[in-house]
Protein backbone atom coordinates (compact mmCIF):
# COMPACT_ATOMS: atom_id res chain seq x y z
CA UNK A 1 0.00 0.00 0.00
CA UNK A 2 1.12 3.65 -0.73
CA UNK A 3 -0.16 6.62 0.40
CA UNK A 4 -2.43 8.82 -1.67
CA UNK A 5 -0.21 11.11 -3.44
CA UNK A 6 0.69 14.27 -0.98
CA UNK A 7 3.70 17.12 -0.96
CA UNK A 8 6.54 16.72 1.27
CA UNK A 9 8.10 19.47 3.12
CA UNK A 10 10.68 19.24 5.61
CA UNK A 11 11.23 21.74 7.94
CA UNK A 12 14.69 22.77 9.81
CA UNK A 13 12.50 24.90 12.76
CA UNK A 14 9.45 25.30 15.02
CA UNK A 15 9.24 28.65 13.19
CA UNK A 16 9.27 27.15 9.30
CA UNK A 17 7.00 24.40 10.64
CA UNK A 18 4.40 26.96 11.84
CA UNK A 19 4.90 28.83 8.78
CA UNK A 20 4.28 25.86 6.32
CA UNK A 21 1.37 25.01 8.58
CA UNK A 22 -0.29 28.53 7.99
CA UNK A 23 0.76 28.52 4.44
CA UNK A 24 -0.99 25.24 3.98
CA UNK A 25 -4.12 24.84 5.89
CA UNK A 26 -6.35 22.64 6.97
CA UNK A 27 -4.69 20.57 3.59
CA UNK A 28 -1.53 19.87 5.72
CA UNK A 29 -0.46 17.69 8.61
CA UNK A 30 2.56 17.56 10.76
CA UNK A 31 4.60 14.16 10.64
CA UNK A 32 6.82 13.07 13.61
CA UNK A 33 7.69 9.27 13.32
CA UNK A 34 4.80 9.01 10.76
CA UNK A 35 3.78 5.87 13.23
CA UNK A 36 0.11 6.54 13.84
CA UNK A 37 -0.15 9.15 10.03
CA UNK A 38 1.39 7.20 7.91
CA UNK A 39 -0.22 3.56 8.50
CA UNK A 40 -3.68 5.88 8.17
CA UNK A 41 -2.36 7.50 4.98
CA UNK A 42 -2.52 3.95 3.14
CA UNK A 43 -5.61 3.19 4.11
CA UNK A 44 -6.82 6.81 2.43
CA UNK A 45 -8.38 7.08 6.30
CA UNK A 46 -6.23 10.38 6.09
CA UNK A 47 -5.65 12.19 2.93
CA UNK A 48 -3.56 15.21 3.79
CA UNK A 49 -2.52 17.04 0.26
CA UNK A 50 1.00 18.32 2.26
CA UNK A 51 3.00 17.20 5.07
CA UNK A 52 5.12 19.09 7.06
CA UNK A 53 7.96 16.91 8.48
CA UNK A 54 8.91 18.58 11.68
CA UNK A 55 10.93 14.75 12.33
CA UNK A 56 14.45 16.38 12.22
CA UNK A 57 13.56 19.01 15.23
CA UNK A 58 16.35 17.54 17.28
CA UNK A 59 16.01 20.56 19.65
CA UNK A 60 12.35 19.12 20.62
CA UNK A 61 14.11 15.77 21.71
CA UNK A 62 14.77 16.17 25.31
CA UNK A 63 13.67 15.16 28.87
CA UNK A 64 14.95 17.44 31.55
CA UNK A 65 14.51 17.92 35.30
CA UNK A 66 12.39 21.24 35.21
CA UNK A 67 12.47 21.04 39.01
CA UNK A 68 8.58 21.14 40.07
CA UNK A 69 8.13 19.17 36.66
CA UNK A 70 10.32 16.83 34.13
CA UNK A 71 9.96 18.68 30.39
CA UNK A 72 9.98 16.27 27.78
CA UNK A 73 10.39 17.55 23.69
CA UNK A 74 7.65 16.77 22.23
CA UNK A 75 9.86 14.72 19.61
CA UNK A 76 11.24 12.74 22.10
CA UNK A 77 10.90 9.22 20.75
CA UNK A 78 9.17 5.98 22.44
CA UNK A 79 12.75 4.84 23.23
CA UNK A 80 14.46 7.21 24.32
CA UNK A 81 12.22 7.59 27.81
CA UNK A 82 12.11 4.06 28.07
CA UNK A 83 15.65 4.04 28.34
CA UNK A 84 15.66 7.60 30.28
CA UNK A 85 17.34 6.88 33.30
CA UNK A 86 15.63 10.47 34.75
CA UNK A 87 12.30 9.13 33.47
CA UNK A 88 13.02 5.81 35.25
CA UNK A 89 13.89 7.90 38.47
CA UNK A 90 11.00 10.34 38.70
CA UNK A 91 8.31 8.96 36.27
CA UNK A 92 8.72 5.18 36.00
CA UNK A 93 4.96 4.66 34.81
CA UNK A 94 5.67 6.89 31.70
CA UNK A 95 9.23 4.75 30.93
CA UNK A 96 7.31 1.79 31.46
CA UNK A 97 4.57 2.85 29.26
CA UNK A 98 6.62 3.94 26.44
CA UNK A 99 8.37 0.57 26.90
CA UNK A 100 5.16 -0.87 26.25
CA UNK A 101 4.12 0.83 22.55
CA UNK A 102 4.45 -1.39 19.81
CA UNK A 103 8.11 -3.27 19.67
CA UNK A 104 11.41 -1.90 19.48
CA UNK A 105 11.15 -0.62 15.63
CA UNK A 106 8.21 1.22 16.10
CA UNK A 107 9.60 2.50 19.48
CA UNK A 108 12.54 3.94 17.33
CA UNK A 109 10.56 5.81 15.84
CA UNK A 110 7.45 7.01 16.85
CA UNK A 111 6.89 10.20 19.37
CA UNK A 112 5.42 11.29 22.52
CA UNK A 113 4.08 14.26 20.62
CA UNK A 114 2.67 12.42 17.94
CA UNK A 115 1.26 9.96 20.12
CA UNK A 116 -0.42 12.30 22.01
CA UNK A 117 -1.30 14.40 19.23
CA UNK A 118 -3.08 11.50 17.30
CA UNK A 119 -5.03 10.69 20.27
CA UNK A 120 -6.00 7.24 19.36
CA UNK A 121 -7.63 5.67 23.02
CA UNK A 122 -6.09 2.70 22.26
CA UNK A 123 -2.77 4.15 22.79
CA UNK A 124 -0.60 3.51 26.09
CA UNK A 125 0.88 7.40 26.56
CA UNK A 126 -2.28 9.27 26.79
CA UNK A 127 -3.76 7.15 29.89
CA UNK A 128 -0.15 7.49 31.49
CA UNK A 129 0.16 11.48 30.81
CA UNK A 130 -4.00 11.53 32.26
CA UNK A 131 -2.72 9.36 34.85
CA UNK A 132 0.27 11.90 35.92
CA UNK A 133 -1.62 15.07 35.62
CA UNK A 134 0.61 16.63 32.35
CA UNK A 135 0.28 19.65 30.95
CA UNK A 136 0.85 19.92 27.27
CA UNK A 137 2.37 22.60 25.69
CA UNK A 138 0.89 23.93 21.77
CA UNK A 139 3.02 26.50 20.49
CA UNK A 140 1.50 28.63 17.51
CA UNK A 141 2.54 31.79 15.76
CA UNK A 142 0.95 33.49 18.13
CA UNK A 143 3.10 31.89 20.71
CA UNK A 144 2.53 29.26 23.17
CA UNK A 145 0.06 27.84 25.49
CA UNK A 146 -0.49 25.37 27.95
CA UNK A 147 -3.40 22.80 27.74
CA UNK A 148 -3.76 20.49 30.90
CA UNK A 149 -3.78 16.77 29.90
CA UNK A 150 -7.61 16.55 31.11
CA UNK A 151 -8.68 19.11 28.57
CA UNK A 152 -6.43 17.74 25.53
CA UNK A 153 -8.43 14.94 24.25
CA UNK A 154 -11.27 15.33 23.35
CA UNK A 155 -12.57 12.91 21.04
CA UNK A 156 -11.82 10.53 18.29
CA UNK A 157 -8.59 11.39 17.08
CA UNK A 158 -9.68 14.52 18.16
CA UNK A 159 -7.13 17.35 20.43
CA UNK A 160 -8.24 20.43 21.54
CA UNK A 161 -4.96 21.84 19.11
CA UNK A 162 -6.04 24.43 17.14
CA UNK A 163 -5.41 24.63 13.59
CA UNK A 164 -1.62 24.95 12.46
CA UNK A 165 -0.71 24.90 16.07
CA UNK A 166 2.40 22.45 17.23
CA UNK A 167 2.88 20.08 20.32
CA UNK A 168 6.18 21.19 21.71
CA UNK A 169 6.46 20.14 24.97
CA UNK A 170 4.97 17.67 27.52
CA UNK A 171 5.32 18.70 31.26
CA UNK A 172 4.68 16.34 33.90
CA UNK A 173 4.85 17.10 37.44
CA UNK A 174 6.72 15.00 39.94
CA UNK A 175 4.15 12.92 41.45
CA UNK A 176 3.50 13.42 44.88
CA UNK A 177 2.13 9.42 45.57
CA UNK A 178 4.72 6.99 44.72
CA UNK A 179 3.09 3.98 43.55
CA UNK A 180 2.27 3.50 39.91
CA UNK A 181 1.59 0.58 37.47
CA UNK A 182 0.82 0.18 34.32
CA UNK A 183 -1.55 -2.88 32.97
CA UNK A 184 -1.41 -3.86 29.33
CA UNK A 185 -4.01 -6.67 28.22
CA UNK A 186 -3.13 -8.00 24.55
CA UNK A 187 -3.51 -10.97 22.62
CA UNK A 188 -0.48 -10.83 21.37
CA UNK A 189 2.88 -8.81 22.53
CA UNK A 190 3.00 -5.82 19.65
CA UNK A 191 -0.80 -5.38 19.81
CA UNK A 192 -2.87 -2.50 20.99
CA UNK A 193 -4.49 -2.54 24.42
CA UNK A 194 -7.73 -4.72 24.19
CA UNK A 195 -8.25 -2.60 27.90
CA UNK A 196 -4.71 -1.06 29.65
CA UNK A 197 -4.42 1.11 32.82
CA UNK A 198 -2.10 3.42 34.20
CA UNK A 199 -1.83 4.16 38.17
CA UNK A 200 0.18 6.79 39.70
CA UNK A 201 -0.46 7.19 43.44
CA UNK A 202 -4.82 7.52 43.48
CA UNK A 203 -5.06 8.66 39.92
CA UNK A 204 -6.52 6.14 37.67
CA UNK A 205 -6.40 6.14 33.64
CA UNK A 206 -7.91 4.33 30.97
CA UNK A 207 -7.09 2.42 27.10
CA UNK A 208 -9.55 1.42 25.36
CA UNK A 209 -12.50 2.02 27.32
CA UNK A 210 -14.08 5.19 25.47
CA UNK A 211 -13.97 7.30 22.40
CA UNK A 212 -11.04 8.96 24.13
CA UNK A 213 -8.83 8.40 26.05
CA UNK A 214 -9.98 8.43 29.84
CA UNK A 215 -9.73 8.69 33.95
CA UNK A 216 -10.96 6.41 36.16
CA UNK A 217 -13.48 9.02 37.81
CA UNK A 218 -15.33 6.79 39.86
CA UNK A 219 -13.04 4.89 40.99
CA UNK A 220 -10.99 7.86 42.01
CA UNK A 221 -13.65 9.30 43.37
CA UNK A 222 -14.11 5.91 45.66
CA UNK A 223 -10.59 6.18 46.97
CA UNK A 224 -10.45 9.13 48.05
CA UNK A 225 -13.89 7.96 50.12
CA UNK A 226 -11.41 5.75 51.52
CA UNK A 227 -12.74 2.45 49.73
CA UNK A 228 -10.77 -0.73 49.30
CA UNK A 229 -8.87 -1.66 46.19
CA UNK A 230 -11.69 -3.84 45.92
CA UNK A 231 -14.47 -1.67 46.52
CA UNK A 232 -12.97 1.74 44.61
CA UNK A 233 -11.82 -1.69 41.17
CA UNK A 234 -15.35 -2.72 41.48
CA UNK A 235 -16.59 0.84 39.73
CA UNK A 236 -14.01 0.70 37.12
CA UNK A 237 -16.57 0.79 33.92
CA UNK A 238 -18.68 3.42 35.56
CA UNK A 239 -18.64 5.96 32.71
CA UNK A 240 -17.19 4.36 30.34
CA UNK A 241 -18.48 3.31 26.83
CA UNK A 242 -15.90 0.68 25.66
CA UNK A 243 -16.40 0.10 21.96
CA UNK A 244 -17.32 -3.69 20.96
CA UNK A 245 -14.65 -5.09 18.27
CA UNK A 246 -13.27 -8.23 16.77
CA UNK A 247 -11.49 -8.68 20.26
CA UNK A 248 -13.77 -8.00 22.93
CA UNK A 249 -17.29 -7.00 23.85
CA UNK A 250 -18.10 -4.02 25.61
CA UNK A 251 -19.16 -6.33 28.45
CA UNK A 252 -15.76 -7.93 28.42
CA UNK A 253 -13.99 -4.65 28.44
CA UNK A 254 -15.37 -3.76 31.71
CA UNK A 255 -14.79 -6.70 33.43
CA UNK A 256 -11.01 -6.67 32.07
CA UNK A 257 -11.18 -2.36 33.61
CA UNK A 258 -12.24 -4.04 36.74
CA UNK A 259 -9.55 -6.49 36.84
CA UNK A 260 -6.68 -4.77 35.69
CA UNK A 261 -7.87 -1.67 38.20
CA UNK A 262 -7.46 -3.95 40.99
CA UNK A 263 -4.38 -5.40 39.66
CA UNK A 264 -2.81 -1.79 38.98
CA UNK A 265 -3.63 -0.32 42.23
CA UNK A 266 -2.51 -3.67 43.86
CA UNK A 267 0.58 -3.06 42.20
CA UNK A 268 1.02 0.59 42.51
CA UNK A 269 0.22 0.13 46.52
CA UNK A 270 2.88 -2.21 46.78
CA UNK A 271 5.48 -0.27 45.32
CA UNK A 272 4.50 2.48 47.67
CA UNK A 273 5.42 0.54 50.59
CA UNK A 274 7.25 -2.31 49.68
CA UNK A 275 6.85 -5.12 52.22
CA UNK A 276 3.45 -3.84 53.59
CA UNK A 277 1.50 -5.57 51.07
CA UNK B 1 11.91 14.99 -4.73
CA UNK B 2 15.67 14.31 -5.21
CA UNK B 3 17.31 12.61 -2.46
CA UNK B 4 20.18 10.34 -1.27
CA UNK B 5 20.42 7.76 1.13
CA UNK B 6 23.56 5.71 1.77
CA UNK B 7 22.69 1.91 1.36
CA UNK B 8 25.19 -0.52 2.36
CA UNK B 9 28.14 2.07 2.57
CA UNK B 10 27.10 3.17 -0.76
CA UNK B 11 25.06 6.34 -1.80
CA UNK B 12 22.33 5.72 -3.68
CA UNK B 13 20.63 9.35 -5.38
CA UNK B 14 17.45 9.58 -6.94
CA UNK B 15 14.52 11.63 -7.84
CA UNK B 16 11.72 10.11 -6.43
CA UNK B 17 7.83 10.48 -5.80
CA UNK B 18 7.16 11.93 -1.94
CA UNK B 19 5.12 9.50 -1.20
CA UNK B 20 7.57 6.99 -2.19
CA UNK B 21 8.46 4.36 1.21
CA UNK B 22 11.19 3.36 2.29
CA UNK B 23 11.07 -0.01 1.57
CA UNK B 24 10.59 0.66 -2.21
CA UNK B 25 13.69 2.82 -2.09
CA UNK B 26 15.22 0.18 -1.04
CA UNK B 27 13.87 -2.68 -3.04
CA UNK B 28 13.54 -1.11 -6.43
CA UNK B 29 15.96 2.11 -6.86
CA UNK B 30 18.66 0.47 -4.64
CA UNK B 31 17.85 -2.77 -6.18
CA UNK B 32 18.39 -5.06 -3.06
CA UNK B 33 15.78 -7.30 -2.88
CA UNK B 34 16.45 -9.17 0.29
CA UNK B 35 14.31 -6.92 2.52
CA UNK B 36 10.54 -8.51 2.10
CA UNK B 37 7.03 -6.68 2.25
CA UNK B 38 5.21 -8.93 4.33
CA UNK B 39 2.61 -7.41 6.25
CA UNK B 40 2.67 -3.69 5.24
CA UNK B 41 1.03 -2.58 8.13
CA UNK B 42 4.17 -2.20 11.01
CA UNK B 43 3.42 -5.59 12.14
CA UNK B 44 4.71 -8.48 10.82
CA UNK B 45 8.47 -6.62 10.63
CA UNK B 46 9.55 -8.46 7.42
CA UNK B 47 11.00 -5.50 6.30
CA UNK B 48 12.90 -4.68 9.08
CA UNK B 49 16.31 -2.58 8.27
CA UNK B 50 18.70 -0.71 10.30
CA UNK B 51 18.32 3.32 9.73
CA UNK B 52 21.11 5.16 11.37
CA UNK B 53 22.03 1.85 13.02
CA UNK B 54 18.92 1.16 14.48
CA UNK B 55 15.90 -0.95 13.66
CA UNK B 56 12.43 0.38 11.94
CA UNK B 57 10.12 -1.32 9.66
CA UNK B 58 10.49 0.29 6.42
CA UNK B 59 7.50 -0.27 5.29
CA UNK B 60 6.19 2.82 7.63
CA UNK B 61 8.80 5.41 6.67
CA UNK B 62 8.66 7.52 3.96
CA UNK B 63 11.99 7.40 2.06
CA UNK B 64 11.90 11.06 1.75
CA UNK B 65 12.67 10.69 5.74
CA UNK B 66 15.67 9.17 5.44
CA UNK B 67 17.48 11.56 3.06
CA UNK B 68 20.76 12.41 4.09
CA UNK B 69 20.75 8.74 6.51
CA UNK B 70 22.54 5.60 6.33
CA UNK B 71 20.69 2.28 5.54
CA UNK B 72 22.01 -1.39 6.11
CA UNK B 73 20.14 -3.92 5.01
CA UNK B 74 20.91 -7.57 5.35
CA UNK B 75 22.62 -7.68 2.32
CA UNK B 76 25.35 -5.01 4.05
CA UNK B 77 26.39 -7.98 6.81
CA UNK B 78 28.44 -9.91 5.51
CA UNK B 79 32.20 -8.96 4.55
CA UNK B 80 33.49 -7.81 1.05
CA UNK B 81 34.75 -11.49 0.73
CA UNK B 82 31.66 -13.08 1.50
CA UNK B 83 32.28 -14.16 5.20
CA UNK B 84 29.07 -14.29 6.82
CA UNK B 85 27.90 -11.52 9.50
CA UNK B 86 28.12 -13.76 13.47
CA UNK B 87 24.39 -12.91 13.39
CA UNK B 88 24.03 -14.89 10.14
CA UNK B 89 26.78 -17.43 10.74
CA UNK B 90 24.74 -18.16 14.31
CA UNK B 91 21.17 -18.27 11.95
CA UNK B 92 22.43 -20.86 9.97
CA UNK B 93 24.27 -22.90 12.62
CA UNK B 94 21.34 -23.06 14.60
CA UNK B 95 18.99 -23.15 11.88
CA UNK B 96 17.42 -20.17 12.90
CA UNK B 97 14.94 -19.84 9.47
CA UNK B 98 12.44 -22.55 7.58
CA UNK B 99 10.63 -20.64 4.93
CA UNK B 100 13.10 -18.08 4.74
CA UNK B 101 10.69 -14.96 4.68
CA UNK B 102 11.41 -13.41 7.71
CA UNK B 103 14.88 -14.13 8.40
CA UNK B 104 16.35 -10.74 6.62
CA UNK B 105 14.25 -8.64 8.98
CA UNK B 106 14.59 -11.19 11.62
CA UNK B 107 18.35 -11.01 11.59
CA UNK B 108 18.18 -7.44 11.17
CA UNK B 109 16.24 -6.48 14.04
CA UNK B 110 18.19 -9.09 16.20
CA UNK B 111 21.79 -7.04 14.78
CA UNK B 112 19.58 -4.03 16.77
CA UNK B 113 19.35 -5.52 19.80
CA UNK B 114 22.60 -6.79 20.38
CA UNK B 115 23.53 -3.69 19.68
CA UNK B 116 22.15 -2.32 22.47
CA UNK B 117 22.22 -5.07 25.08
CA UNK B 118 25.12 -6.91 23.75
CA UNK B 119 24.20 -10.03 26.50
CA UNK B 120 20.14 -10.44 26.87
CA UNK B 121 18.49 -12.79 28.86
CA UNK B 122 16.32 -15.21 26.64
CA UNK B 123 13.03 -13.58 27.99
CA UNK B 124 14.63 -10.62 26.68
CA UNK B 125 15.69 -11.60 23.36
CA UNK B 126 12.09 -12.87 22.85
CA UNK B 127 10.91 -9.51 23.88
CA UNK B 128 13.55 -7.99 21.84
CA UNK B 129 12.08 -9.67 18.62
CA UNK B 130 8.53 -8.56 19.24
CA UNK B 131 7.98 -6.57 16.14
CA UNK B 132 8.98 -9.93 14.04
CA UNK B 133 6.79 -12.49 12.89
CA UNK B 134 7.17 -15.95 11.66
CA UNK B 135 4.33 -17.53 10.34
CA UNK B 136 6.53 -20.99 10.66
CA UNK B 137 6.46 -20.20 14.12
CA UNK B 138 10.25 -20.94 13.90
CA UNK B 139 11.14 -18.52 17.15
CA UNK B 140 12.50 -21.25 19.02
CA UNK B 141 15.75 -21.89 16.74
CA UNK B 142 15.40 -17.75 15.95
CA UNK B 143 15.99 -17.16 19.62
CA UNK B 144 18.88 -19.75 20.37
CA UNK B 145 20.57 -18.11 17.28
CA UNK B 146 20.50 -14.23 18.29
CA UNK B 147 21.71 -16.00 21.94
CA UNK B 148 24.48 -17.42 20.43
CA UNK B 149 25.16 -14.64 18.47
CA UNK B 150 25.34 -12.94 21.36
CA UNK B 151 27.74 -15.31 23.24
CA UNK B 152 30.20 -15.54 19.97
CA UNK B 153 30.67 -11.69 20.73
CA UNK B 154 30.45 -8.99 18.16
CA UNK B 155 33.41 -8.93 16.44
CA UNK B 156 32.78 -9.24 12.98
CA UNK B 157 33.37 -8.81 8.89
CA UNK B 158 31.62 -6.56 6.82
CA UNK B 159 30.75 -3.16 6.08
CA UNK B 160 31.46 -2.13 10.22
CA UNK B 161 28.39 -0.11 9.62
CA UNK B 162 26.52 -2.62 12.08
CA UNK B 163 28.96 -3.85 14.94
Amino acid sequence: MIPATFSYRRATSVDEALGLADEFGEDAKFLAGGHSLLPLMKLRLAVPEVLIDVGRLRDLSYIRDAGDHIAIGALTRHHDIEHSALAARELPLLACAAGHVGDPQVRHRGTIGGSLAHADPASDLPAAVLALDATLVATGLSGAREIAAGDFFLGLFETALEPGELLTEIRVPKPAAAGWSFQKFTKRAIDWAIVGVAVQGDSVGLVSMASTPMRAIAVEEALAGGASVAEAASRAAEGTSPAADINASRGYREHLARVLVARALDESRSRAAPGAA
Amino acid sequence: MKMTVTVNGEPVTADVEDRMLLVHYVRDVAGLTATNIGCDTTSCGACTVLLDGESVKSCTILAAQADGSEVVTVEGLAGADGELHPMQSAFRAEHGLQCGFCTPGMVMAAVSLLRENPAPTEEQVRSGLEGNLCRCTGYHNIVRAVLAAAEAGTAEPGTGVAR
